[in-house]
């Protein structure tokens, strides 16, 4: 049995009214939306909020639907055409809703290969975006942790996993922000002093123990798809995700992949975001220069996943050994490619 | 201390329970409906899953506040009358069950699924399960008593 501790609870039916609550109560408030990250992070007390503040009843940050470019919005234009999925929506609803699967399939496998069904049909995308980083020093109940003597994320001067570092190395373990990232998706969030845009590139940071840009006291609202004109080239996606079980488990390494074909097949562009192994997604480097004006055959996809595998060094900081998550960097990535050639 | 109304099983219910309540705390605790089970109590088992507006939830991750206003339903609400919900018989005629800690979550995901999904496959089937664990290992004659449910139901 694990209890929650006692908190006052809010139920705001507006953006503005949460933003007000949660500036009101600064750091001693924080919204809820599926609960299924915070619920258990509370229950473990990695969290004690206050102020529990309920976004459930905000319907304006719900719906999936195209919009057009709005000239100055934020602080930047958005020209053209872009789908806009409201921060609240289901992971389970992002997973089957026709035009996601239709125009952004990975971002639909993704959202589909979250944690197991119950937990989709309450998770939102937007929780997934803001979901907490993960450790196996940290994700564990009080007395646990504090047998220990806690950890630098939480109550603790020590890092478990790198021993004598002092930055925090908590996975990002979030299945939709990769392919979000490889996607070229713009997140908006609302504060105090208005509402920004930011780029989901930008949106992460490599600090375990706050890994985004997004300040305690904002709310994420929507998520902006850029969509590609119907006309050449394709754009096509795919993500694969490691993790011991088929269902419920978080990712130990996951893999986004988005690329721009030509009618003949040849890439104009290729983007690979490989997460679940440090503090935020990495945008792997180095692959346009190899792969842009070629056809994504066997040797090119071998050439791709070996330059992946020299970026990425996995650490101790889930229950597997991080040599076999390592080793399948090259299996995923190459899973990943040859998905685009299926899609 | 707060009063949360509930609407289960059809029944519209008011128990007094803190805000931190889960709805899963305030089912077994404040209503006395202990058929959902607490399990790991933190969203992995599913053990505590019920209906909510036609979808399976886990209760043990919702605070109780959040249902309110809904359609929630819960195994003791499955039945059908004085008779058990073709699931519920299903599971019974093909010993579906072994210790039954994870039946109650088991039975509710599987009556979402089929009023859904009324004849689902195989793999629909367990990806629907998929988020309920059974330690028994008994999933082969779950899956089995979930198909021929659909087959009666269809008839």
């Amino acid at each position: 049995m694990l209890r929650l501790h006692p908190f006052r609870y809010h139920r705001p039916t507006t953006v503005d009214e949460a933003v007000a609550l949660l500036a009101q109560h600064g750091p001693d408030a924080m919204p809820i939306a599926g609960g299924t990250d915070l619920m258990p992070n509370m229950k473990h007390r990695l969290f004690t909020p206050g102020h529990v503040v309920s976004i459930n009843g905000i319907d304006a940050m719900r719906g999936i639907g195209f919009v057009d470019g709005q000239g100055n919005e934020g602080n930047g234009s958005r020209p053209g055409r872009w789908l806009r999925i409201g921060a609240l929506v289901t992971l389970a609803k992002v997973a089957r809703h026709p035009t996601v699967r239709r125009r952004f399939p990975a971002l639909a496998d993704a959202a589909g290969l979250v944690a197991g069904p119950q937990l989709r049909n309450m998770g939102t995308i937007g929780g997934n975006v803001c979901l907490d980083t993960r450790c196996t020093y940290y994700n564990q109940t009080e007395f646990w942790r504090r047998a220990l003597g806690c950890c630098l994320k939480k109550d603790g001067d020590t890092c478990h996993v790198t021993k004598v570092g002092k930055k925090c190395v908590a996975a990002h373990s979030a299945d939709t922000p990769p392919n979000l990232v490889a996607l070229g998706a713009k997140l908006v969030l609302v504060g105090p002093s208005g509402s920004r845009q930011i780029d989901a590139a930008d949106f992460f940071v490599t600090d375990g123990i706050w890994n985004t840009r997004r300040a305690p006291n904002e709310l994420l609202t929507e998520l902006l798809l850029p969509v590609p004109p119907d006309s050449d080239p394709t754009r096509r996606s795919a993500y694969r995700k490691l993790r011991q079980r088929k269902s419920i488990d978080f990712p130990l390494l996951s893999v986004a992949v988005a690329g721009d074909f030509d009618e003949n097949g040849t890439l104009e562009r290729i983007v690979g975001v490989v997460s679940a192994l440090g503090a935020r997604p990495r945008v792997l480097t180095g692959w346009n220069e190899m792969a842009a004006g070629k056809r994504l055959e066997t040797g090119l996809v071998e050439r791709l996943a070996e330059r992946a595998w020299e970026q990425c060094r996995p650490l101790e900081n889930m229950i597997v050994e991080a040599e076999w998550r390592r080793a399948m960097v090259r299996v995923y990535v190459k899973r990943a490619l040859e998905g685009l050639t299926r899609a | 201390m707060q009063v949360v109304r509930l609407r289960v099983n059809g029944d519209e219910r008011a128990c007094g329970v803190p805000a931190h309540y889960t709805l899963l705390e305030t089912l077994r605790y404040g209503l006395g409906l202990t058929g959902s089970k607490q399990g790991c109590d933190k969203g992995d088992c599913g053990a505590c899953t019920v209906i909510l507006d036609g979808r399976a939830v886990l209760s043990c991750l919702t605070l109780a506040r959040e249902a309110e206003g809904r359609e929630l339903r819960t195994v003791e609400g499955l039945a059908i009358g004085t008779e058990p919900h073709p699931v519920q018989d299903q599971f019974d005629l093909a010993g579906a069950a072994q210790c039954g800690f994870c039946t109650p979550g088991i039975l509710c995901s599987s009556v979402a699924l089929l009023e859904r999904n009324p004849s689902p496959s195989r793999e629909e089937v367990r990806a629907a399960l998929a988020g309920n664990l059974c330690r028994c290992t008994g999933y082969e004659k779950i899956y089995d008593a979930v198909e021929a449910a659909a087959r009666k139901m269809g008839q």
